[in-house]
């Protein structure tokens, strides 16, 4: 007995519900998706004729890269779940197990605000576009969102707002092209899309057979889709203004933790528990490429493109950064530094740097080395700044 | 600890651990007595622990048979000690791997961590209590925590529990002394991976449970299979395009915005998080008067990358002025903040976009075809966010493939392709490094900086309002007297 759906319902929707017609069995229709698949399968077939390697045999090699951390942000008691960037380049908001949240300076380490969330496991946080809220939630099965403020005494919790509220866990949560609307994944199957001033539901997404895990919104200039990932080993992209699955994904073979889209819109790459990390081909509708090796045995939590698209950050449970050339397929480059898993990893609007956050308690931001003279020591805490801000 | 807590989420199944299956085929090989690590026997004490490793020797394995380097080797020695797979004798709540002579074990297969049954609480009960009877006070802080939970969540079995942690207990006497060193050190560890002391890191330490079995079979009734046909036959339906077309645009993105990505070609002046000087960022800000050549050069490569660069558009709607066609880009604009803004503006909105852009003689209106108008007007009847879709992206079209062109021909685009800067790079010696350090800039906040531009937004707002003669001649404002 399926429930039935929340939201308005389109023809389609009816006609899947309506009992079975005359003549129809589920064996029947079983054979019916087996033809589609194969049909679909065939036509995809057609459209294949190139490989991505071979594509990529024009582009130019990758010289060798030396990332350093440059930054290490130490601050939360516990594993960090998430983390943001402001759009302003250099602010990060990150999320932690013990209901900590804290927006840093990263370029000053420095922490501007601090909420404490009255649930555990804090594992979505987001940065407003305007820079001027965050939102956060977690076992909770809500989303929060906190407006900043400049004052530093202020108590952030006292203008909390409510947003979001969904059955199971909240997974994943991002605002749309403003601070307005919030998009959220979470546990029990679904992704919605909120309206942050009213708390009003304005599009439900259903369609995955498990807890959805991740999502994120295409940057295209149309931003009308995003895909989201989940436990039930597929990616679905969906159109926001209808609230239908437009694609499909299902090449994994586990979990997927993590998907972003590539930076031109028309690629998205997901990183699961099965060791690898995929880019799948959103206008030829398949998988064109898998990152793995075989030492790589442990599963991929995070990953994200650098600006051009050419790198690919992936960290993993190992407790390892990989980086992956997007378009050769191979490994540039591995990181050490973490001693616990790399839960999140993003880099920056500018691509200046990228930050992971792990359940060691730390938050690491790194960067190209190539052209300095030495490398500098980084705290959480040096005596020449001025203004620390204390939190408890 | 799995206590059930009274707010029970539903959530109870443990997510896939997919890895186990690749690392016990690789756990396997590492024992195998001709292939695999060479183990001795080693005195602990007083008694003698067979088939004993050193950190050092299972890494050099590690390193021939994956050919990785030590680094990564290491890497992934830790992951099979923080499983459980291998544990090490001495510093026992360490889970790392040490490559020198620090002593490690391959634990039995009967503990090795499984997918399908968790460690239960009430065998942790067991083991705590048989180790109390053992010695008294030999429970460290953390697992007497353990216990003293558990003895009051399981009051009910405790009778049980006790009863059989006598029975381990006198079974285990009769074994010979190093066979219950052994088993002491396995059983020591399995808990250890299983239930880790704080500051820790076990593997085995995965996180939350699922809401939904993963590992159960998709139920297959019929409307699931339905819903499935009729997305297989859309997809059928949408055209989808040649590899070779949609991967060269990859590779042409790519090569397009080589020299712009921070991590292939060094920024200039120079990257902040390196040097610490926050110069680059201030180049690129959204006021700054004369902007850098890297992003100019990065306005030409598409409409929507020079409209994404805050700076950018602010040049574009320098030319549209000029161009007296600004109304083309505020329409644009006004239509995404009603697609993205507040539900309940809407109404508001709607009506202040028709009656500047829309309606027959308004102030500026906007050139857009006669069906599309039509559209656009009925459906504002009742508005909605997307009323004004296919109006906004007319006009995005438009801008895009010629308002575009023209502006990159335009003396505003090339002028300020000739006067765009080019950074010198930045050379610190190692003291201006430490003194950048020292004075990291705090930028200014980003509130501040909203503020600063919703001032500016409203005084543009004020500025675009047409001019009412009446009101001014009444006013006697255009009064020359």
């Amino acid at each position: 007995m399926n429930s039935p759906p929340h939201f308005i319902c389109t023809p389609f929707s009816l006609m899947a519900c309506q009992g079975l017609a005359s003549g129809e069995t589920l064996k029947s229709l079983k054979a019916e998706s087996e033809t589609l698949r194969k049909k679909l399968e065939e036509e995809r077939k057609k459209l294949h004729d190139v490989e991505l390697e071979k594509v990529a045999e024009k582009a130019e090699a990758l010289g060798e890269l030396n990332m350093k951390t440059r930054r290490t942000l130490k601050g939360h008691g516990n594993k960090v779940l998430c983390m943001d960037w402001c759009k302003d380049k250099r602010r990060i908001v990150s999320s932690s197990q013990d209901g900590k949240v804290i927006v840093w300076d990263a370029f000053t380490t420095n922490k501007e605000h601090a909420v404490t969330m009255p649930t555990t496991w804090v594992m979505a946080c987001a940065y407003a576009p305007s820079g001027c809220a965050i939102a956060c939630g977690g076992l909770d099965n809500k989303c929060s969102v906190y407006p900043l403020s400049l004052d530093k005494d202020e108590n952030l919790a006292a203008k909390k707002k409510s947003v979001a509220m969904h059955t199971n866990y909240l997974s994943g949560c991002t605002f749309t092209n403003s601070d307005m609307q919030i998009l959220t994944s979470s546990g029990d199957g679904t992704s919605a899309l909120w309206d942050v001033e009213s708390g009003q539901l304005l599009q439900s997404f259903h369609g995955h057979s498990a807890d959805v895990l991740t999502l994120d919104l295409a940057p295209s200039e149309t931003g009308n889709t995003f895909v989201s990932g989940g436990s039930d080993k597929k990616a679905n992209v969906w159109d926001l203004r209808s609230g239908q699955n437009v694609q499909s994904f299902d090449t994994h073979d586990s979990d997927i933790n993590c998907v972003k889209y590539y930076p031109s819109g028309d690629a998205f790459a997901s990183a699961s528990d099965d060791s690898t990390c995929r880019l799948f081909d959103l206008r030829a509708d398949r998988e064109v490429s898998i990152y793995s090796k075989d030492s790589i045995m442990f599963g991929a939590a995070s990953v994200d493109f650098s600006l051009s698209g050419r790198l690919l950050f992936a960290g993993y449970n190992d407790y390892t950064i990989n980086v992956w050339d997007v378009l050769k397929g191979t490994r540039v480059a591995i990181l050490f530094g973490h001693e616990n898993r790399v839960s999140s990893l993003r880099v920056s609007p500018d691509g200046t740097a990228f930050c992971s956050g792990s359940w060691d308690n730390t938050l690491r931001v790194r960067q190209e080395g190539r052209g300095v003279v030495r490398e500098l020591k980084q705290g959480g805490t040096t005596p020449y700044l001025k203004n620390i801000f204390l939190f408890n | 600890m799995t206590i059930r807590t009274l707010r029970d989420y539903g959530q109870h199944y443990r997510p896939r651990m997919a890895c186990l299956k690749n690392v016990e085929v690789f756990v396997v090989e590492m024992q195998d007595p001709k292939s695999g690590v060479k183990g001795a026997d080693q005195k602990l004490n007083v008694t003698i622990i067979p088939h004993v490793i050193n950190g050092q020797d299972i890494l050099a394995w590690i390193v021939t048979k994956m050919k990785v380097t030590t680094e990564e080797a290491q890497a992934f020695g830790t992951m099979l000690v923080a499983y459980g797979y291998i544990y090490p004798l001495q510093n026992h709540r360490k889970l790392v791997l040490v490559p020198d002579s620090t002593l490690y074990r391959f634990q039995t297969p009967y503990f090795w961590p499984v997918q399908k049954w968790p460690a239960e609480d009430i065998d942790y009960a067991i083991y705590l209590a048989r180790r109390n009877i053992r010695k008294k006070g030999m429970l460290e802080p953390y697992e007497q925590q353990h216990y003293d939970n558990l003895h009051k969540w399981m009051n009910p079995k405790w009778d049980f529990i006790v009863m059989q942690a006598t029975e381990q207990y006198k079974a285990n006497k009769e074994r010979k002394k190093p066979d219950r060193v052994v088993l002491d050190c396995q059983e020591r560890a399995y808990w250890i991976v299983h239930r880790p002391p704080r500051r820790t890191h076990s593997a085995m330490d995965y996180g939350l449970d699922r809401l939904i079995d993963p590992n159960a079979e998709e139920v297959l009734t019929f409307d699931v299979v339905r819903r499935t046909n009729i997305f297989l036959t859309q997809a059928l339906m949408r055209s989808a395009v040649k590899s070779s077309m949609s991967l060269t645009a990859f590779v042409k993105f790519v090569t397009t915005h080589h020299n712009h990505d921070p991590f292939l070609t060094t920024p200039v002046p120079s990257n902040p998080w390196i040097t610490d000087s926050d110069e680059f960022w201030q180049l690129n800000s959204r006021s700054v008067d004369i902007p850098t050549k890297l992003s100019v050069e990065r306005w030409v490569l598409s409409f929507w990358e020079l409209i994404s660069d805050p700076r950018g558009r602010v040049d574009f709607k320098l030319f549209l002025k000029k161009e007296h066609s600004a109304e083309n880009m505020a329409f644009y604009e006004a239509a995404e903040e009603m697609r993205w803004g507040a539900a309940s503006a809407i109404p508001e909105k709607s009506q202040f976009i028709f009656n500047t852009f829309l309606k027959p003689g308004a102030p500026r209106w906007i050139n857009i075809d006669g069906r599309t108008m039509g559209l656009t007007v009925k459906g504002l009847v009742v508005p909605h966010r997307y009323v004004l879709d296919a109006a906004q992206t007319h006009i995005f079209l438009l801008m895009k493939k010629d308002t575009f062109y023209r502006y990159l021909k335009s003396p505003v685009h090339k002028d300020m392709q000739k006067r765009a800067l080019v950074p010198a790079p930045h050379v610190f010696t190692d003291a201006q490094l430490e003194a950048n350090v020292r004075n990291r800039n705090p930028g200014v906040s980003p509130i501040l900086q909203w503020q600063q531009e919703e001032e500016e937004k409203a005084a543009a707002a004020v500025a675009a309002r047409p001019i009412d003669v009446k009101a001014m001649v009444a006013t006697n404002k255009l009064d020359r007297k």
